[in-house]
């Protein structure tokens, strides 16, 4: 079966994306740290391989947007596998139990799904300090609640299936059903959810850094970038421009390659 | 008078073609029915009189209706046809009505758009409509949500859709597929009725329907209209091969030779046998026994119980009183604290093959799995030659081994399902409807392996059926459920010649028979299964008994045996 | 929670001398064992008391929030009207054009929306139609009339247009898919009636259920929207709240902010019921 376009493109501009990020600040004679007052808000020029200009003290903006495209892309994916384990988890054994068990734990997910995280998180940032690893758990904190329900929609009538009862008939033990018949068929559907949780995950952690709260300097992040470039969004638009339009295409590229792989699974459904 | 003249229609999907080059005409007044098994192109055919295929397909040919060509036709065109010319009943109302809109304004709307009533006078004639399709107290039922019916109510609501505009033609795809056989008499009984001078083109893959009910009769295989002709002549001397086939292939419930060999040796008994979830009972008090090398039928219609009852026996749901005996000893309940060897000997075949069979998983991992269970010891190649004989044995060979059940037809999945099964060599095997997804010929193939199969290993089968002539062609003992009671159990000859209780008089006559000469009967009984929550009193078959009396509905009766034919029945007569 | 974090809400003003500290923590009843805090907290807020801001000590949280909320409510009210209309609208066209160059662009169109973060689509706005081309207003405080609301409202907008949009297609397409369509068309209703009367009800549930978290979307979008454009809503007062470890009026907002989406939330689920008659009568 084979992927059609709408998944082979996205995925070939984000390995891009992610070799630039990787290799680029070596081929680039600057570092990102080093500041050059005597030339700051540079405009993007070749000549002395500031290819995307300088920031507000000089430092270069080529290397220091790679870094944040290293950065940004890390964390996005590290929390996303954070949700990811932890709705499944919930979620397998909410479908998987079924009863009481299930309606409880599901009404703790519908009562968290309608506050809005964001402000808790950015509660919890600013009381416990700029602690990186926070951000990890503030983003997965918010994200695994659809996780859980799609994986526990999935669960439970994967369970009614025949398949199922014709393996606890025959004698298949427990955990060989949860492995080898639950299992393999939620896989599908969590691949595609993970793609979709990651830009989640992006525009939140940008979005802390935005404010702020997030990566901490000299570090950077794609949003916190921007927030800078915001700043001097007057004088030196490509410095807003530049790490706008890099989120903003990696986030179209995991968009799109989440809708591309669940048109694939849903095509292979109806089949 | 020729209403609607089809010449060369031809639909293709991409390089699909589903319809090839099919031409035939239908006069006004006419009843035609239109056969095929699944994929002959019969419901295609019928979407594109009134336009309603999806914009993927290329059609290409000639309908007219009443000289208007349908074929690229504008919407407008279209619009008129429908509805006022034409009228259409789908397969299944509970999809085919909109679950979010009362159904009075389902039909108001029909009404109103082409323009054939006032807003004020709209209520009144569907409410008169819905009287005429027989729908008990219209004027509530105006208000009533689809949900709120039973399936009969909601395909005469659908007819009443179909019929309000007073059109010239009615097509009916599969209207009585999704129903019980009682209830499905009831709906053919009312289309007679109902369509005075309008044309039926009946679309069916039962043939007993359209023996009864078809003046005339089309013919499909994939795609093609292979056989055209007067039903009366076409069933005498079919002109067509795939005539012959599926005739050959239609079971018949007024004849039938019974299987031959059965020894005395009683295998599986069930005693008692009560399941019940949460307030309802779903089978109340059931006991019958299986000899080694029978085949015992179960039948009933919806909420009889029966899959309740098997699933019980074989411990995936808890039996509330009652004990299944399985050669001399008591079988536990649950099916998780029952010995391996039990276990490996009954096995379970259900209907719908797409679902048995896990989809990541290929033919031979399916096919083993039980192998691993029972026999861990075996080397693989022991195992994996087992397969292949079994499969070899369902007539599937090495070849389906690394497939997955995507790539499967119904049939070989069917198949795929029963090797699963059989490769512990059971001593039971219970089939829950396992061949009622699946077309004639298919159907018949299967039935002959399961017949082979008891032959050569004297397998003891369990069949759950709502066709009563799959079952006659099959059992040689039946057991009639109905509402989780057990009615009549009976040897097939006596059974089928002489039922003795009024349900399985009513079941019988309500089976259409695949044979122009004989007459379809009207419907036996009136109203429908009665919900398993609120069962009536006494004899819970009392309210649609044609014989009630007064103590039907006082005292409920107990299976009697009546030579050698168990009944509950106060009335029996011997 | 929030007391368990490290430094108070006057660690950055002048030292203070020991006794006066005291006593300003038994004002504030900071020296009180956390559990009795919380109480007391608990019981406040029952009273709809959300204590005093410790900023801003002229006033009590209550008050704060009932100052700035108005403005805030006004302008996430017109963004969710606007993103409602235009997001449903395009949607419905754009799923009975399907495949069509408008429902391509509609769908270009969206995924980008909800691919650019609120915090990107603002700068980028402002540059273009403030600095630019000098079309509208940058801040707030400095212009008056209806142009300042346009740039706020729209980029509040904008992310639930573009999702409303996408979701309002896909859930159209399948409902118009769905054997209960076909019969209306064989009834012979024409494309307008059987939208109108059959498809539209049902296609709006999954609308009608993201409207829990479309508010919740907006309210964080306001946090970046006020503080970009200068505008002294409540977002603003939780951003500086938060900077400023304004306990009580960041938890105050946050308070407010649950209450009023799960009150939203109910009714939402009420209107469910409304328009699906399966989930009413059980």
């Amino acid at each position: 079966m084979s992927m059609n376009r709408a998944v082979k493109v996205p995925v070939t501009f984000l390995m891009a994306i992610a070799v630039f990020a990787l290799v680029g600040p070596w081929l680039s004679p600057h570092d990102y740290i080093t500041t050059d007052f005597d030339n700051l808000l540079a405009s993007p020029s070749a000549s002395d391989m500031h290819l995307f200009g300088t920031d507000d003290l000089g430092r270069d903006l080529f290397v220091r947007t790679m870094l944040g495209v290293r950065v940004t892309l890390i964390v996005a994916v590290v929390a996303s596998l954070v949700s990811l384990l932890i709705g499944v988890a919930y979620g397998a054994i909410a479908g998987f139990v079924g009863g009481r068990v299930d309606a409880a734990m599901m009404r703790f997910v519908d009562t968290l799904y309608a506050l809005p995280f964001i402000f808790f998180v950015i509660l919890l940032m600013v009381a416990f300090e700029r602690n990186f690893f926070l951000i990890f758990v503030a983003i997965g904190a918010i994200n695994w609640l659809d996780m859980a329900r799609i994986v526990r929609g999935q669960t439970l009538s994967l369970r009614e299936r025949e398949f199922v009862e014709a393996a606890r008939l025959t004698g298949v033990s427990t955990a060989r059903i949860i492995f080898r018949h639950i299992a393999p068929n939620l896989i599908g559907i969590v691949v595609v959810y993970v793609t979709l949780t990651i830009p989640q995950a992006i525009l939140v952690e940008s979005f802390l850094s935005f404010l702020g709260l997030g990566v901490q300097e000299p570090q950077t992040s794609l949003g916190a970038l921007v927030n800078v470039g915001v700043a001097h969004m007057e004088s030196a638009s490509s410095m807003l421009l530049i790490p706008a339009g890099l989120l903003a295409l990696i986030l179209l590229c995991f968009n799109f390659l989440g809708d591309g792989l669940r048109d694939h699974l849903d095509a292979r459904h109806t089949e | 008078m020729t209403l609607l003249k089809v010449k060369g229609l031809s639909i293709r999907y991409g390089d699909d073609v589903v319809v090839d080059d099919v031409s035939f005409k239908v006069k006004r007044g006419e009843s035609v029915g239109l056969v095929g098994e699944s994929g002959s192109g019969k419901s295609q055919t019928a979407l594109a009189i009134l336009g309603l295929l999806p914009r993927q397909a290329r059609v290409s040919g000639s309908i007219e209706f009443d000289r208007a060509q349908v074929i690229g036709a504008g919407e407008e065109a279209l619009n008129e046809l429908r509805a006022r010319r034409i009228g259409i009943v789908f397969q299944d109302p509970m999809q085919a009505l909109n679950p979010y809109l009362r159904i009075g304004a389902q039909l108001k709307q029909i009404l109103l758009s082409h323009g054939l009533a006032e807003k004020g006078d709209a209520d009144t004639r569907v409410i008169e409509m819905l009287a005429k399709v027989g729908l008990p107290d219209p004027e509530r039922q105006f208000g009533a949500y689809p949900h709120q019916l039973s399936g009969g109510m909601r395909q005469r609501v659908m007819l009443a859709s179909a019929l309000i505009a007073e059109p010239d033609l009615l097509i009916a795809d599969e209207p009585t597929t999704a129903l019980d056989v009682t209830v499905q008499a009831q709906i053919l009984d009312l289309l007679e009725d109902v369509r005075d001078n309008t044309a039926l083109l009946l679309i069916t893959h039962d043939l007993g329907i359209v023996a009864g009910r078809c003046e005339r009769m089309l013919v499909f295989e994939d795609g093609k209209l292979v056989d055209s002709g007067a039903t009366t002549s076409l069933f005498a001397s079919p002109g067509h091969e795939h005539t012959r086939t599926l005739l050959a292939a239609a079971p018949r419930v007024d004849r039938g030779a019974v299987p031959p060999g059965v020894s005395a040796s009683t295998l599986l008994s069930v005693g008692d046998a009560t399941v019940s979830y949460k307030e309802l009972n779903a089978v109340y008090d059931v006991s019958f026994a299986v000899k080694r090398g029978e085949t015992v039928a179960v039948v009933g219609e919806s909420g009889s119980g029966k899959s309740s009852l098997v699933r019980a026996m074989l411990g995936l749901v808890p039996m509330e009183a009652g004990r299944v005996v399985y050669a001399g000893d008591i079988l536990k309940g649950p099916v998780e604290d029952r010995a391996l060897s039990q276990r490996r000997d009954l096995q379970l075949v259900f209907q719908d093959p797409a679902s048995a069979l896990n989809p990541q998983m290929r033919v031979q991992a399916i096919v083993e799995e039980p192998l691993l269970v029972h026999e861990p010891r075996r080397p693989s190649a022991e195992r994996l030659s087992r397969v292949v004989a079994v499969l070899e044995k369902v007539g599937l060979g090495e070849r389906f081994l690394r497939r997955f059940p995507h790539e499967l037809s119904g049939g070989q999945a069917q198949r795929v399902a029963i090797a699963r099964a059989l490769i512990l060599d059971p001593k039971v095997l219970i089939c829950d409807e396992a061949v009622a997804a699946l077309d004639g010929s298919v159907r018949q193939q299967v039935l002959d392996l399961l017949r082979d199969v008891q032959k050569e290993t004297g397998l003891s089968i369990i069949f759950i059926s709502h066709d009563l002539a799959v079952v006659r062609s099959i059992s040689h003992r039946v057991l009639v459920m109905y509402l989780g009671r057990l009615v009549e159990a009976a040897d097939n000859a006596k059974l089928f010649s002489a039922p003795k209780h009024p349900y399985t008089r009513a079941l019988l006559d309500s089976v259409p028979v695949p044979d122009p000469v004989v007459a379809p009967k009207r419907a036996p009984l009136r109203g429908e299964v009665p919900s398993p929550m609120h069962p009536p009193s006494g004899c819970v078959f009392h309210p649609r008994c044609p014989i009630a009396e007064a103590i039907c509905s006082n005292k409920a009766p107990t299976l009697v045996d009546h030579a050698g034919t168990r009944v509950a029945c106060h009335l029996v007569a011997d | 929670m929030v007391h368990a974090a490290p430094g108070g809400p006057f660690d950055d003003e002048r030292v203070l001398p020991a006794d006066v500290e005291a006593n300003i923590a038994a004002a504030y009843h900071l020296d009180e064992p956390l559990p009795k805090q919380f109480v007391r907290y608990l019981g406040g807020l029952l009273q709809g008391d959300l204590g005093p801001s410790y900023r801003y000590r002229d006033y009590t949280v209550a008050e704060l929030i009932g100052s700035a909320f108005p403005l805030s409510l006004k302008l996430g009210a017109i963004a969710m009207a606007l993103a409602l209309i235009i997001g449903v609208g395009t949607g419905t066209v754009a799923a009975l054009r399907q495949g069509s160059l408008l429902d391509r662009v509609v769908m270009g169109f969206s995924m980008t929306g909800i691919s650019i973060p609120v915090f990107v689509v603002a700068p980028v706005l402002v540059l273009l139609f403030a600095v630019k081309l000098q079309w509208l207003p940058a801040g707030w405080s400095g212009a008056s009339g209806i142009g300042r609301y346009v740039l706020p409202v729209f980029t509040l907008a904008l992310p639930q247009i573009a999702y409303i949009a996408r979701l309002t297609r896909a859930s159209m397409i399948d409902v118009l898919g769905r054997d209960f369509i076909r019969t209306a068309r064989a009834q012979g209703l024409g494309t307008p009636t059987v939208v109108r009367v059959h498809a539209l009800k049902p296609a709006m549930l999954p609308v009608l259920s993201y409207m829990g978290p479309a508010i919740a979307a907006i309210l964080t979008g306001s946090v970046v929207v006020e503080e970009i454009f200068g505008i002294p809503g409540l977002g603003q007062f939780f951003v500086r709240g938060a900077l400023n470890r304004d306990y009580t009026l960041v938890l105050g907002i946050v308070v407010f902010y649950a209450t009023l989406i799960i009150s939203l939330n109910l009714l939402v689920d009420i209107l469910y019921g409304v328009i699906d008659p399966r989930v009413r009568y059980r």
